[in-house]
């Protein structure tokens, strides 16, 4: 690639653009990296003024957002005893004692509870009806894709209060079934899009020559097709879990003790009087950071489904 | 990723919804108590291990904090949901839950237990328990009284160059105001002064948009200045009450509260800003409800001798009155554990247990516990709570209540933060506004 | 209608494959793969949308279980359309939605095109530019209420170190001028790195060759810009600001967890607006009606900003 072309950049604009670039990449993630710094500082050390840079850092804030503490007296306190875990001597210096788990991991089980189940539901309909799409034939398969995909227009809370009612009548509010459906229903149409994409990829000889060694049609469409398809199903996958991991208003307005998800619930942790940041940040980073790491690993699959999905529709 | 892995992470699925289906059959002698999070539920998870105990019920307990508590709990009763058993709802709701059937109706059990109302603050009684209100018809048992009042810092009012300084600007001693007009003075004497190398502010106030902050902040105020509800002699006959000229005065006064001497950014602040503010040393004045009187006592920073504590001071014409907080406790109709909860509430109201409530920082009810000659003198803040709940009212509690404190959120938000029109206009606006919601509801 | 477009999957299937078929037929095999989804999409998109449509001729209160139900016509969308707040909140959301796609087009299209130079190490920052799209918005939005306090907030500090201006002397969500600002900020933030990837996408369409019979042709980089390079990512960049627009008028958690709607009503976006109708004051007729005039609204602006589209894609 030493001969001269035009539409490659001259090193001069490769460096100027790299420099932009990564200057507004460092803006952008600034604010995450302040949420996981701030889970290791000490509540005084989050509301300081100025901002701190350089701190110690303490793991009081993910003590706080497992636990829920009970301040005491100094004399009740002094009937206790000394504190026998490192936990224990971490509440206890404010006044505090540990008096019971938090629900934080109740929620963020139910959050992957949730949104496996929801994917795992909405992979196994899409690809089957994304294959149905893609390999038959269907005069009014146009209208039919874009009416599966106007519904996901509504204003979630539009969509909520008829949910809402059905619900109520079918005893699923605040169930994990009922997320789950849920949840699967809105990710399906997007599901079904992008499915349809990689499917029609697949070359249809191979399906034939499976036929022709005598497979069933669905023998072809399990042995043939979805090996071949499982990248895009794998992509596919990790949209949907995201939107489920993500979505914040079915969650607050359908669920209740039971079936909570983390988004509803790390808005509501407070302190022990007064706003807990740490903690707050605590709850935030476990919940953030995995969707982190898995775009960073993923990150070519991911971002050609983004494109893709969107350009194709 | 390749197919395989898919399919394990399918079993990875399917066992979780296994695993869901286990957890999900409860234990049938356990009880799930809802309320808001807030250091007295805390202390109530201390206080109920006296019942578990005793009865072998395990107590699951279920607190949301006060911004989320009224939208999540109300959809709770909605929605018909079984996750809770005992609420420890607001007292605003009683109205809707009773006329909808969302609570059990407790005079049988009163009766059956000898559970007297009489036994109890007669505020509280009305406010917490009585639907259509001054009438005998129980849904709760009054729990957890509370209201609002203000936290003051003794130990910069103590200050002679203060004192002095404030005499001579004002012609009075610095001390704990009377009025509302003397407040404002201390909080703007506070405003932007250097104390201690830090820049402190005068006053905490209720600003909150989302639930109900602002509205029991306005209340609290503008009783005192004369503001009524509806004419006394015709029910829900509201033009000229509620936007009488003193309501309009009390209003313009909360605004310029806030304009001069609350800290920045204090647009949005609620219960547990406010004490972060007072607790941080960043105010002198505090408003709040009494609850956060005990934790203010016990705090490092500004507790014991630091903080005093006093009723709503009058409005220009000498009245005085505070915003009722605090709730009662019901049974909610749909739990199918009504027996146990039942339990519970009678556990709860015996003498002994309501003396241990108020010990760990509960604000109990019961008339035998306050009327104790040692308890004015037990804690400094005691008395404080006794005078301020002899002088409460309370916001509607009509079955239409979200509909009106949506309606009052909107238009005290509009002028006193976002500073939208003028007083007048506010209120002219929140008569039209309920009366419309009255309208709706049939009542004229 | 459903039903026979099923049959006919089965039908149009080519013949010879499906003389081959053993164990299911093709037919029986379409319905058992499109039918689920269907019947699911049914129950939880049409039949709901159908109830609220319904439900919005009434006076129902989900809260009020005894009162009983009446018709009431059109009363609900009357109220609606001639209720000035709602015209307040319908600015509102086209304050934000306009503001969020002005900047997320510029600054997205810039950062595409200045990716698109093919830096070392370009994917890598890409990626993590687009981290915050990935990121869930509510527990992100309520940590953004931190960064923007007075004083303590990173925000107020960073500005005010870079202007000069006292960090406590403003704030964003408390004041009424800058609330409109604070959303708009935080919704930039998160979703330019979308239309970003959508204009990479476009520019790597071009053909290099395209570029090349310009240079022959003379043509200056700034007409070369003009000429070739924005008018085929336009139809991609119209796409972005289709989804942006769409999803910024259902707009909810975010703002929520920000702002809760105020000060005031200043940021009080449809979708807050009709969540503290339908689910604070309980009032589900009024909502519903609420929820069918946006569901209109949303897919009529929709339908013909498509048609636009596909006339920039085919020119």
């Amino acid at each position: 690639m030493s001969s001269y072309s035009v539409t490659e950049p001259s090193p001069r604009q490769k460096w100027a653009a790299g420099i932009l670039v990564i200057g507004y990449a460092l803006i952008t993630i600034l604010p995450l990296v302040w949420i996981i710094t701030t889970s290791f500082k000490s509540p005084s050390d989050a509301i300081a003024y100025p901002p701190k840079t350089f701190f110690t850092p303490t793991v009081e804030g993910y003590v706080n957002v497992f636990t829920t503490r009970t301040r005491l007296s100094p004399e009740q306190l002094q009937a206790l005893g000394e504190p026998t875990t490192w936990y224990d001597k971490l509440v206890r210096k404010d006044g505090l004692v540990i008096s019971g788990p938090s629900r934080f991991a109740e929620r963020f089980t139910n959050s992957v509870i949730i949104g496996f189940g929801s994917t795992v539901l909405c992979i196994v309909l899409g690809t089957a009806a994304a294959y149905a799409f893609s390999r038959f034939k269907v005069p009014l398969k146009d209208d039919l894709l874009f009416f599966i995909l106007s519904t996901r227009m509504m204003p979630p809370i539009a969509v909520a209060i008829p949910i809402f009612l059905m619900f109520r009548s079918l005893g699923l509010s605040d169930t994990h079934a009922g997320m789950i459906l849920l949840y699967t229903a809105v990710n399906l149409s997007l599901s079904v899009w992008l499915l349809k994409g990689f499917i029609d990829e697949i070359p249809i000889e191979y399906e034939e020559a499976a036929l022709i060694d005598g497979y069933t049609r669905f023998q072809a469409f399990y042995k043939v097709v979805l090996p071949q398809a499982a990248t895009g199903i794998a992509s596919t996958a990790i949209f949907c879990l995201i939107f489920a991991w993500n979505e914040y208003a079915f969650a607050v307005l359908l669920t209740s003790g039971n079936a909570q998800t983390a988004p509803p619930f790390i808005p509501t942790i407070i302190g022990v009087s007064g706003q807990d940041w740490p903690a707050v940040a605590a709850g935030a980073t476990l919940f953030l950071v995995p969707v982190m790491v898995f775009t960073i690993l993923l990150r070519k699959h991911l971002l050609r489904g983004i494109t893709f999905g969107a350009v194709r529709k | 990723m390749t197919f395989r892995h898919i399919r394990s992470l399918a079993a990875f699925g399917a066992l979780l919804a296994a695993g869901v289906a286990t957890t999900g059959q409860a234990n049938a002698k356990d009880l799930t108590l809802c309320w808001a999070a807030w250091d007295p539920a805390n202390a109530l998870v201390e206080l109920s291990k006296d019942f578990e105990a005793k009865s072998g019920v395990t107590m699951k307990f279920e607190f949301v904090p006060w911004p989320n508590f009224a939208d999540r709990m109300l959809n709770e009763l909605n929605s018909g949901g079984k996750l809770c058993d005992l609420m420890i709802g607001d007292s605003q709701w009683i109205g809707g839950a009773a006329e909808n059937g969302q609570y059990v109706k407790l005079n049988d059990f009163f009766d059956k237990e000898g559970i007297k109302m009489s036994d109890f603050i007669p505020a509280t009684v009305v406010g917490y328990a009585e639907w259509p209100k001054n009438s005998p018809n129980y849904w709760a048992l009054p729990a957890f009284g509370d209201v609002v009042g203000w936290s003051y810092r003794k130990d910069w009012f103590a200050r002679p160059e203060l004192q002095a300084e404030f005499k001579e600007k004002y012609g009075r001693e610095l001390a704990v105001p009377k009025t509302f007009g003397e407040l404002k003075d201390i909080a703007q004497f506070f405003q932007k002064r250097e104390i201690d190398g830090k820049t402190v502010y005068g006053a905490a106030i209720y600003t909150e948009r989302g639930s109900e902050g602002i509205t029991m902040g306005v209340m609290d105020v503008l009783y005192s200045f004369g503001f009524k509800y509806e004419n006394p002699d015709k029910p829900y006959d509201l033009e000229g009450y509620v936007n009488s000229a003193e309501a309009v005065k009390g209003l313009e006064f909360y605004k310029e509260l806030y304009d001069c001497c609350t800290p920045p950014g204090h647009s949005d602040a609620y219960m547990s800003e406010d004490i972060d503010a007072y607790k941080s040393g960043q105010v002198a004045l505090h408003m709040n409800f009494a609850f956060t009187w005990p934790g203010i006592h016990a705090d490092a920073n500004v507790g014991g001798e630091k903080s005093g504590y006093f009723p709503n001071p009058a409005g220009p014409d000498g009245a005085a009155y505070a915003q009722l907080g605090g709730q009662g406790i019901s049974v909610v109709s749909s739990s199918e554990k009504q027996e146990d909860a039942l339990a519970y509430i009678k556990w709860f109201a015996q003498p002994e247990i309501q003396q241990k409530w108020w010990e760990m920082g509960g604000y109990s009810a019961l008339l035998k516990v306050v009327e104790d000659p040692k308890f004015a003198t037990s804690q400094p803040y005691a008395q404080t709570f006794l005078d301020s709940m002899a002088i409460v009212q309370d916001f509607w509690a009509e079955p239409a209540y979200a509909s009106l404190l949506q309606a009052a959120q909107k238009r005290f938000h509009d002028y006193v933060v976002a500073g939208q029109g003028s007083a007048k206009d506010a209120l002219d606006g929140l008569a039209k506004d309920w009366t419309q919601v009255f309208d709706d509801e049939g009542k004229y | 209608m459903l039903k026979s477009s099923v049959d006919r999957v089965a039908e149009a299937t080519p013949r010879a494959i499906a003389n081959r078929m053993h164990g299911l037929s093709d037919r029986a095999l379409a319905w058992l793969f499109v039918g689920p989804s269907i019947v699911l999409l049914l129950a939880v998109n049409i039949f709901p949308l159908i109830w609220t449509i319904r439900l919005s001729f009434t006076n129902f209160r989900v809260n009020r279980p005894n009162a009983e139900v009446e018709f009431v016509g059109l009363k609900n969308y009357l109220n609606i359309l001639s209720d000035r707040d709602i015209w307040l909140t319908m600015q509102a959301t086209a304050h934000f939605l306009i503001w969020t796609i002005v900047l997320q087009v510029l600054i997205g299209f810039t950062l595409a095109y200045l990716i698109n130079k093919k830096f070392r190490g370009n994917d890598l920052w890409t990626t993590i530019i687009v981290l915050p799209m990935m990121l869930s918005p509510a527990v992100v939005g309520n940590f953004w209420t931190f960064l923007y306090q007075p004083q303590i907030g990173l925000f107020n500090y960073a500005v005010g170190f870079l202007t000069g201006a006292d960090p406590s002397s403003f704030s964003m969500i408390g004041d009424v001028s800058l609330a409109p600002w604070a959303i708009v900020i935080v919704d930039t933030w998160m979703w330019t790195p979308f239309v970003m990837l959508i204009c990479l996408a476009g520019l790597r369409s071009i053909p290099g060759s395209i570029y090349e019979a310009a240079e022959c042709d003379r043509a200056s980089k700034w007409r070369q810009f003009w000429t070739i390079t924005i008018p085929l990512v336009l139809p991609f960049l119209m796409l972005a600001v289709l989804f942006r627009g769409i999803e910024n008028f259902k707009m909810f958690d975010l703002v929520v967890q920000l702002t809760g709607g105020g000060p005031g009503s200043i940021t009080e976006l449809t979708s807050i607006n009709l969540k503290r109708e339908a689910f604070e004051k309980w009032r589900t007729g009024y909502a519903s009606a609420y929820a069918v005039i946006l569901f209109v609204t949303v897919f009529g602006l929709a339908s013909i900003y498509v048609k636009a589209l596909n006339k920039v894609k085919q020119r």
